[in-house]
């Protein structure tokens, strides 16, 4: 059952698995849910979907697989009298209407035409069996009739009855990341190197019970946490051509605040020059020194720079090519220096790697870095990370 | 079993009865989203007080391991009463303390086990539970114990969506994302909350609401719990109804919009759109 269902919605990049088609089988034959299309619809989609984000494609994958099944939980199409057609369109019509019909081609035509119409009304109403039973001309109601032969609705009776998920109200909630801060997280760890530094403040039980053994007396032993020892300097370029990329970048440096502690990050604009700065509303004012950057931290730092490198290629080459201020050395020297100091150096780019041929500056950053640019995917992540444990300083 | 058809006090959409009588039905873990302040942790006392089960709430913190829902060994406090002489520590067991899956696994009652906020907790925590939530047991290796559940508790798992939760997790779990409700949900939630309320009061407030919500660029837009205490702290205030109904530019900052922004920044992004409007005018 359902196999196609499945097979649509993992085509359409919903993980759906086989133990989740068997828990919605089970469901359904524990009778879960009422067996109305609604609440089938609800169930499948607490069982297959995980993320709202996958919500809207969901909606859209069921729309697809059921679109033409629904009747079949009600009753087959009706043959609707030929009396109540024309009762109908008596009733909602006028008789200038009818006439100005009439004129447009014969009436039994016409009548075919609504017949089909309705049919199909019926085809795409919920439930089935409602409406012709009950509430008499309810359908019809939902219908209307106009010269132009198709159009739906009079004024009180537009809304037609959509169905929750044509309504696709998960809509804004789609976005296909490329990256989640988990999946960043999971890529910064190919960078860790773990070991114990700092204060003591966690019990060690073993080295305890056998201190306390040979002395015959409580001997406690505290040593630090263990934790990733890798030393991170990371410098984000900020503002203008960057302003596309903000969320992935927020995203990635949110994830390597965490996995990191030894991290410090530096904003830049375009390219490196002299000053830096840490908070973004004083840049002007509070400037760190490049210099005491790189006689601060040392050569086990491992430097990570994240910027679209695109930019005028006089910016990188000569001196007061800023288009900030006036820079006395040229953003090459600046570029040089740092990957002199640090040699695990890597620059990683927001942008795809099939356009970086067409700047300038991208090319020229690249090889100021040694070659190791990375695009800002899961796989540029993860060279990146292989490359900056391959260089050891 | 009973269906869960909201209570009175909790208003239940239609697809939230559907996925949470699917998880209690089949016992698997109902995972809930959405954004702070929709009523996820809300739900799971909600389910248990409309099923009548006891709740059994585990919050969970960024120094959360998984284990510690299992059990924790005291060997620190074994270790002293060992130096001290004392006569329990001949019994390993008085050094166990159960952990919130234990006592959910052997609760005489079937319970309802809410694992709040389960993203603050390190990236392979839910990893580390899978097993324990297949099998429904684990075993104590210091007494060599197997605790077996007697029957699968009903789990209500909220996440914030601060950390993505791996799949082989996902797989086992039933999903509901709370959606922001929608303005006749809304006024059902606030009848619930304050019945009798002004009706115009409601209306202009939910305008200011949502207009509030559709200013792009707000950090944290105001949710459903801040809309509550924004229409008590009106009411407290007795402020007078003519104050919302203004459509005076002046006054474009709603009154205690304290209630409503919880971030300086967006104060200031919406006084600055305030102010833009002011001057279109």
């Amino acid at each position: 059952m359902f196999f196609n269902f499945v097979d649509e919605l993992r085509a359409a990049g919903i993980g759906a698995s086989f133990k989740e088609h068997l828990v919605l089988l089970e469901a359904l034959d524990k009778e879960v849910i009422e067996q109305t299309p609604e609440a089938f619809y609800y169930l499948s989609r607490a069982t297959f979907v995980k993320d709202e984000g996958l919500i809207d494609r969901f909606d859209q994958v069921f729309n697809k697989v059921f679109k033409g099944l629904l009747t079949s939980y009600g009753q087959t199409p009706i043959d609707i009298p030929e009396e109540w057609l024309k009762a109908v369109a008596e009733k909602f019509l006028t008789p200038e209407e009818m006439e100005a019909i009439k004129s447009l081609g014969s009436w039994d035509e016409i009548m075919e035409t609504l017949k089909k119409r309705l049919e199909e009304q019926q085809k795409r109403h919920q439930g089935g069996d409602k409406w012709v039973g009950t509430g008499g001309t309810s359908p019809y109601g939902n219908d209307g009739y106009n010269p132009e032969g198709v159009r739906i609705g009079g004024e009180s009776k537009h809304k037609r009855a959509l169905k929750v998920w044509e309504k696709r109200e998960f809509q804004n909630l789609d976005n296909t990341r490329e990256l989640g801060t988990r999946n960043i997280k999971i890529a910064l760890r190919r960078l860790r190197r773990f070991a114990r530094e700092g204060s003591a403040d966690e019990l060690d039980l073993d080295a305890t019970i056998e201190g306390t053994a040979r002395q015959g007396w409580l001997d406690i032993h505290m040593r630090p946490e263990r934790h990733n020892a890798v030393k991170l300097l990371l410098f984000l370029d900020v503002g203008g051509s960057m302003d596309p990329f903000i969320k992935l970048v927020e995203e990635l440096f949110s994830a390597a605040t965490t996995e990191f502690k030894n991290l410090e990050f530096f904003y830049f604009h375009n390219c490196l020059y002299e000053g830096v700065w840490k908070d973004n509303k004083r840049r002007w004012s509070d400037r760190t020194n490049t210099w005491d950057i790189l006689h601060k931290y040392g050569h086990d730092y491992k430097a990570v720079f994240v910027g679209d490198a695109a930019m005028s290629p006089y910016e990188i080459t000569h001196p007061g090519g800023s288009v900030e201020h006036f820079n006395e050395e040229a953003g090459t020297e600046w570029m040089r220096r740092v990957a002199h100091v640090y040699p695990a150096t890597v620059w990683i780019n927001p942008v795809p790697e099939k356009q970086w041929n067409y700047s300038q500056s991208t090319k020229m950053i690249k090889e100021l870095v040694g070659g190791s640019m990375y695009p800002l995917t899961l796989a540029g992540l993860d060279d990146a990370m292989r490359e900056l444990t391959r260089k050891k300083h | 079993m009973a269906r869960f058809e909201g209570t009175s006090d909790y208003v239940a959409t239609e697809d939230l009865k559907v996925a949470v009588n699917a998880a209690v039905l089949l016992r698997r873990p109902l995972l809930v989203k959405g954004e702070p302040g929709t009523g996820k942790t809300v739900l799971a006392h909600e389910i248990a007080k409309a099923l009548g089960a006891p709740l059994i709430e585990w919050h969970v913190k960024s120094t959360t391991k998984a284990h510690q829902g299992l059990y924790e060994y005291d060997a620190v406090a074994r270790l002293r009463d060992g130096q001290l002489g004392d006569e329990r520590v001949h019994d390993i067991s008085n050094y166990i303390k159960k952990g919130k899956l234990w006592e959910a696994f052997t609760s005489p009652q079937l319970p309802v086990l809410l694992i709040d906020e389960i993203d603050k907790a390190d990236i392979e925590f839910p990893n580390d539970l899978l097993q324990e939530l297949d099998r429904m047991s684990f075993d104590v290796y210091e007494t060599h114990e197997t605790i077996t559940a007697k029957e699968r508790p009903i789990m209500i798992i909220t996440s914030n969506n601060e950390k993505e939760l791996p799949d082989a997790f996902l797989r086992r779990c039933f999903f509901h994302y709370i959606k922001f409700p929608d303005r006749e949900t809304m006024q059902a939630i606030i009848d619930v909350h304050y019945p009798g309320i002004q009706k115009t009061l409601v209306t202009k407030a939910m305008d200011i609401f949502y207009d509030v919500r559709d200013v792009p660029g707000l950090k944290k837009k105001p949710s459903t719990s801040e809309l509550l205490d924004w229409l008590k702290l009106l009411l407290n205030e007795d402020m007078p109804l003519d104050v919302l109904q203004s459509k005076d530019p002046t006054k474009a900052i709603p009154p205690l919009h304290g209630a409503l922004l919880k971030n300086e920044q967006d104060v200031m992004l919406f006084e600055k759109l305030a102010f833009m409007a002011r001057r279109q005018n």
